[in-house]
């Protein structure tokens, strides 16, 4: 298979705001992508659709050669999903939570326990998740999101709000991720070095649209040998980006 | 007031004045309760209370009609009732109707709740039953007791004595337990899974969930069925509570209980999964919760009989969910109902949990 994620000529409407106009994106198997834009710039939708909760009004989405429409149970099998600001259940316990979410893919004790290490939260694995600081319970989300070992990981924002600790924690484990080659990753963020460090393309969404598609070196140097996304992003239009 | 002090108020201020919904659920309603509770039924020129008098079998007219002659020089004899409108401009006109019937229809009505004093007049002596516990009953027992000390000579100078009820199922207590009973399940229901579904909304937590291959309806299923479990635990333990402090004792069908229980629980898990089918805001379901269990709360006869209600309300309120429930499980407890006396209110019951919940179901929202 030669790419695990094909987005064909999307678009998405929310009444009168154009959200996704006329999208083209291909992703590759183990392949790690950011996407970046503004508020509004459509990231969300088109990672909604992909994601499979949301339809497209027009293009088409398929995940391992495969649309949503038919073969939504299947799907949702290959995706792990890390949302920006999902809070679990309070009173459940690191290991409860992460129980609960693998019984949706029918696996056991073993694979909760190889997860709760590969995200470094033995030490809490008995702690309610509403006793967790910002960056374990990020990690614990993660956690819960490699659960099934996906070949698509999507991850929003994983990293906002976290201190420079807590963030290295969050890249190594998807660095060591991205040397297995098993996971494709779309990852949004606001963070350069973030993107940098993790991710082989960028994609820059403005207003529904993508402005451009590459690797953050040679996005650099072709639009006017900026210094970071945000002067990017201004070469490209004019304006912030994160306005 | 320094001028820190004074942006924060204000800031707070403009936060609430927009969000229109907050504002309707934090302002409108309220007036809305007060005009639909409060005016529409206390604002009443008149006030209706009704006794059960005991007829003496055997015996003559004038004591088979008992009070009849102290009241029949009032206006009004209304189906076979005894009507006796009291004037008073000051304290409001009430009017007492008393139903003449055997000992164990009074206990019936005694029972339901439709009176709460009980009169018979036996030879020279009047004997007036009620539970002194309820401040309704002691109120109409000095009504009545005016009545007859104003009425004819022969009648005022009779004795009086005052027969406590104490026994299971005619105190007040028979009456109120099985109506919390109902009402812990509808409270019980309404927040624990309305509120918890717009809580995860709200949280973005269902939006997570519908990202896995979990079925869709496992999670709606295994919260109701959550919920089930806890009232079936909570309404155990009450009824042990009454059983060992009050002596309240099921005299109809356990399995009628069961099978009312469950069809209550249904009634309410539908109408919880409705109440929160879209919203993500949780003050706006507070609100809508609110909207749902305060008025039945209010109206369906848990605290004190809703017969207090004006006539052409109570057909309404008899449909309410939980009137059913709380009539149904007081006919069991109190009236020895069986699987015959409430399958109506048990099918009625379920039948609104299912068409509840299927609406629900369509217009949810998952994220």
């Amino acid at each position: 298979m030669e790419f695990i994620v094909e987005v064909q000529g999307v678009n998405k409407s929310f009444k009168d705001v154009h959200a996704v106009k006329g999208v083209d994106l291909a992703i590759k198997p183990g392949e790690f992508v950011g996407l970046l834009g503004p508020n509004g710039a459509g990231k969300t939708t088109l990672v909604e659709m992909i994601e499979g909760i949301q339809q497209p009004d027009e293009g088409v989405i398929k995940i391992a050669g495969k649309t949503w429409k038919t073969n939504g149970s299947e799907l949702h099998k290959l995706i792990g999903l890390s949302l920006q600001e999902t809070r679990f259940i309070d009173r459940l316990s690191v290991f409860e939570t992460t129980q609960l979410f693998a019984s949706f893919y029918k696996l056991g004790n073993s694979r909760v326990n190889e997860v709760i290490e590969l995200v470094d939260l033995q030490e809490k694995k008995k702690s309610y998740v509403n006793n967790l600081s910002g960056g374990q319970r990020q990690r614990l989300a993660l956690g819960i999101a490699l659960l099934n070992k996906p070949a698509i990981l999507m991850l929003d924002e994983p990293t906002t709000g976290l201190d420079p600790h807590a963030r290295r924690g969050i890249w190594t484990i998807l660095k060591n991720l991205k040397d297995e080659k098993n996971t494709s990753l779309i990852l949004t963020t606001h963070y350069m070095d973030e993107a940098e460090y993790l991710c082989d393309r960028i994609i820059i969404m403005d207003q529904g649209t993508i402005l451009a598609d590459d690797s953050l070196e040679n996005l650099l140097v072709n639009y006017d040998h900026a210094h970071n996304l945000d002067e990017l992003f201004i070469n490209m239009t004019g304006r912030h980006l994160y306005e | 007031m320094n001028n820190q002090l004074y942006r924060l108020i204000v800031a707070h201020m403009k936060e609430i004045m927009r969000e229109p919904a907050v504002l309707f659920w934090g302002i409108g309603f309220p007036i809305l309760m007060a005009w639909g509770l409060g005016i529409a039924f206390s604002n009443k020129t008149e006030m209706n209370r009704e006794i059960a008098v005991i007829q003496q079998t055997g015996t003559g007219s004038i004591q088979k009609s008992a009070l009849s002659d102290v009241i029949e020089h009032y206006p009004g004899k209304q189906k076979g009732d005894y009507y006796l409108p009291l004037r008073n401009e000051k304290v409001g006109n009430i009017n007492l109707t008393f139903h003449e019937s055997t000992r164990d229809e009074a206990h019936i009505m005694l029972k339901k709740g439709t009176i709460s004093l009980i009169v018979e007049v036996v030879q020279n002596k009047i004997y007036y039953y009620f539970d002194p516990a309820n401040a309704e009953a002691q109120l109409l027992y000095q009504l009545v007791k005016g009545v007859v000390y104003n009425g004819p000579a022969y009648y005022s100078s009779h004795q009086e004595e005052i027969k406590p009820l104490t026994v299971s199922g005619t105190r007040y207590i028979d009456f109120l337990i099985p109506g919390l009973l109902a009402m812990g399940i509808m409270m019980s229901s309404s927040w624990g899974i309305s509120y918890t579904i717009i809580e995860r909304r709200s949280k973005k937590l269902l939006r997570r969930l519908v990202a896995t291959p979990m079925k869709k309806s496992n999670l709606l299923f295994a919260l109701i069925t959550a919920r089930f479990a806890m009232n079936a635990i909570e309404a155990v333990l009450l009824y042990i509570f009454a059983w060992w402090y009050f002596d309240i004792q099921i005299q109809g069908n356990p399995a009628a209980l069961i099978v009312l229980f469950i069809a209550g629980n249904i009634a309410f898990a539908g109408i919880s999964v409705l109440i929160s089918s879209h919203t993500s805001n949780p003050e706006i379901g507070n609100g809508l919760i609110n909207a749902v269990v305060t008025p039945m709360m209010v109206v369906s006869g848990i605290f004190f009989s809703y017969r207090h209600f004006p006539e052409w309300t109570i057909p309404f309120i008899q449909n309410l969910p939980l009137t059913l429930l709380a009539d149904g499980v007081r006919s069991i407890f109190n009236e020895g109902a069986g699987m015959m006396q409430i399958w109506k209110e048990s099918l009625i019951l379920a039948v609104t949990g299912f068409v509840t919940f299927s609406i629900g179901l369509k217009i949810f929202k998952w994220y």
